[in-house]
């Protein structure tokens, strides 16, 4: 009885495409919709996994990886002398202007790293030497900065070539691969000290510190002992991202409107599926009453109906889910938009789906329910 | 040969209404009807005398008031509602005057419903499919949708599906009326021919005179009761006057 099931849904061309494409749709906006987002909230982190250091000390009030708010100079030492830091060092990071070739300003990300160990380093160098850094006016560009600085170029930027930031010239000594960062700036390496003179002068000019435990003793504990001592406020590299993508959701309403969006895929799903499956159903009472007439159960049509629903469900995710993976795979090489595609997004929309199709089958089961066999009888 | 004439539907004292209040219709009123084994039973009436909910009720697709029913030996009034559709599934076939194919099934897969309802495999149930529908004359037209095919063929198919379980009772709802004159009297040598094997019955209700000629018995109703039933010789003439 199963497969003439199938044929009936699939028989009625118009329902059935409509079925299943409101489910595709429904499937496509709710895991595209929370890819993007996962995108969105892993570039609010990307800053942390770019520099890797175990422990992030900021000023007590930074609430989240992509704020500033400076420190004392004195600050790096008070964090050097507390038991479990094998070491710390001085960073700054700050939004500054930089001159292209063509004469137009762009901003960028400057990073000045301890000239010394030049901890916080990029991930992976791509051209030039990192050491390189610690020669005055040299700086390590991104692959969004040789695509930023190039404008006006005939050839892209690239090693030996200069900019200005701040009417100071920086000289290209590498380029590196990052993760973009929440700003969508690009990240310029330098030295710390280097960074100081391309910055403004300010009255505290140390933006934070990195730092890294004693062998033996965990990040977390030695996080605890530095805010504990110092009135600073340090974190694990973990704990920091928590904090940053906590801070999103409170903060800001980027969760909010991909929520709105994403529920509004499931409140179309069931809406245009519901309804159109319905209206199956409705179309075909008729025969359904012959079925009953004919000794069918309302439970055997009940699981008709329940197969039919699932099919147009499973069909519709497999295509929504399949068109989703297709804009990642097109989408992550450029980067833009961000595209996170979680296994837990996946089943989400899945169980979602299901409560669609339970949802709509539903309806046509109370339908089948009440309907007397009789009415086949009448013209 | 002789054989014991046997009832297979025996209909007594029941009432059936729908609706309440001022809409209220009461469309059988303590009606009694009996027919036996091996006979084609014939309805008439005026519109809306009740023929089609006295149908309903002995095929048990109709709840009813009060009044006893018993099909084949067996009493519907002590039956569940699941035991009643199953009955139903293994008992009674069903041709109606819309036909009631399913459009988007070919014709072999319409006549396998009953047979697959009543547990048969797939492949079993379209094998008995074909032969039903080389039995009505539709060999070739196994593959087709029922809407390909004309007035006269669906019909067939209809009463090849209603065959295709051997259901000893056949209950059919005005199977002519939408049909020619000439298709008409195709589909009553059909039901005829169904009719008379054994421990099998056929009741038709009809508004078409031109099949009165192929009852064994007819039965007159009137404002939801028996008026007469008519066997045997004033059959005959009952039937003369007609022509
Ligand atoms: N589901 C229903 N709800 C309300 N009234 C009904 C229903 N079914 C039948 N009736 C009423 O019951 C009465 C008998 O109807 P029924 O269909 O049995 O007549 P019929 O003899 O088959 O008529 P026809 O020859 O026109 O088919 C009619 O008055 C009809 O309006
Ligand atoms: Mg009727």
């Amino acid at each position: 009885m199963f497969h003439l099931a199938l044929k009936m849904l699939m028989g009625d061309r118009a329902k059935y495409i409509m079925l299943v494409g409101g489910l595709t749709f429904s499937a496509l906006l709710m895991t595209q919709q929370t890819a993007v987002f996962q995108g969105l909230l892993s570039w609010t982190t990307s800053h942390l996994r770019n520099m890797r250091a175990p422990l992030w000390v900021v000023e007590a009030h930074v609430d989240y990886a992509n704020e500033t708010k400076p420190l004392r100079d004195t600050d790096v030492n008070r964090v050097r002398s507390v038991k479990g830091v094998d070491f710390a060092v001085p960073m700054y990071q700050g939004i500054l202007k930089a001159r292209a070739f063509d004469g137009s300003d762009k901003q960028v990300m400057i990073i000045g790293l301890h000239g010394a160990t030049l901890f916080g380093r990029p991930p992976q160098m791509l051209a030039g030497n990192l050491e390189t850094l610690r020669l005055p006016n040299t700086v390590v560009i991104d692959e969004l900065g040789v695509q930023r600085l190039s404008a006006g170029r005939k050839k892209p930027i690239g090693l030996g070539d200069t900019f200005e930031i701040n009417d100071r010239e920086a000289r290209v000594v590498g380029i590196c691969r990052t993760e973009r960062h929440f700003f969508g700036y690009p990240y310029v390496f330098t030295s710390y000290d280097q960074a100081l003179q391309y910055a403004p002068r300010q009255r505290k000019m140390l933006s934070l510190i990195l730092a890294s435990p004693r062998p033996g003793v965990t990040p977390a504990e030695a996080a605890r002992r530095i805010s504990a001592e110092t009135g600073l406020k340090a974190y694990t590299s973990d704990e920091f991202a928590k904090v940053t993508v906590a801070y999103i959701w409170k903060n800001t309403g980027i969760p909010m409107s991909f929520m709105t969006t994403i529920i509004l895929g499931f409140i179309v799903g069931v809406a245009v599926s519901g309804q159109t499956f319905y209206s199956f159903v409705l179309e075909n009472l008729r025969h359904l009453g012959a079925l009953k007439a004919m000794g069918a159960s309302t439970w055997t049509l009940a699981r008709m109906l329940l197969l039919q629903a699932f099919t147009a469900g499973f069909i519709g995710y497999g295509m929504g889910v399949g068109i989703t993976a297709a804009f990642g795979f097109a989408v992550l090489p450029g980067g833009q938009p961000p595209f996170v595609l979680e296994a837990a997004s996946l089943i989400r929309t899945a169980v979602a789906i299901v409560i669609i199709c339970f949802f709509a089958a539903l309806l046509g089961i109370r339908k089948v329910a009440k309907l007397e066999p009789a009415v086949v009888f009448r013209g | 040969m002789k054989s014991e004439i046997k009832p297979a539907v025996t209909v007594s004292g029941v009432t059936k209404s729908f609706g309440s209040g001022d809409s209220r219709t009461v469309a059988l009123k303590g009606t009694d009807f009996g027919t036996d084994e091996g006979e084609l039973h014939l309805v008439v009436g005026p519109s809306g005398c009740g023929k089609t909910t006295l149908l309903s009720v002995v095929a048990g697709t109709l709840k009813w008031d009060a009044g006893d029913i018993e099909v084949l030996g067996t009493k519907l009034n002590g039956l569940s509602p699941a035991e009643i559709t199953a009955f139903r599934g293994r008992h009674i076939g069903f041709i109606f005057q819309q036909f009631n194919l399913i459009p988007t099934l070919s014709c072999v897969e319409n006549v396998s419903v009953p047979l697959l309802l009543n547990g048969a495999k797939r492949a079993a149930a379209e094998k008995k499919a074909a032969e039903l529908l080389a039995l009505v004359g539709l060999a070739d037209k196994g593959r087709k949708r029922p809407t390909e095919l004309s007035g006269g063929q669906q019909q067939r198919v209809a009463i090849a599906r209603a065959l295709s379980h051997e259901p000893r009772l056949l209950i059919c709802d005005e199977p002519t009326s939408a049909l020619d004159s000439e298709t008409g009297h195709q589909i009553m040598d059909l039901l005829s021919t169904a009719a008379r094997s054994p421990g099998r019955c056929v009741i038709i209700v009809t508004h078409d005179p031109r099949i009165y000629g192929y009852a064994d018995r007819i039965t007159a109703m009137e404002d939801g009761r028996l008026k007469h039933v008519l066997s045997g010789d004033p059959l005959k003439q009952f039937v003369q006057s007609h022509r």
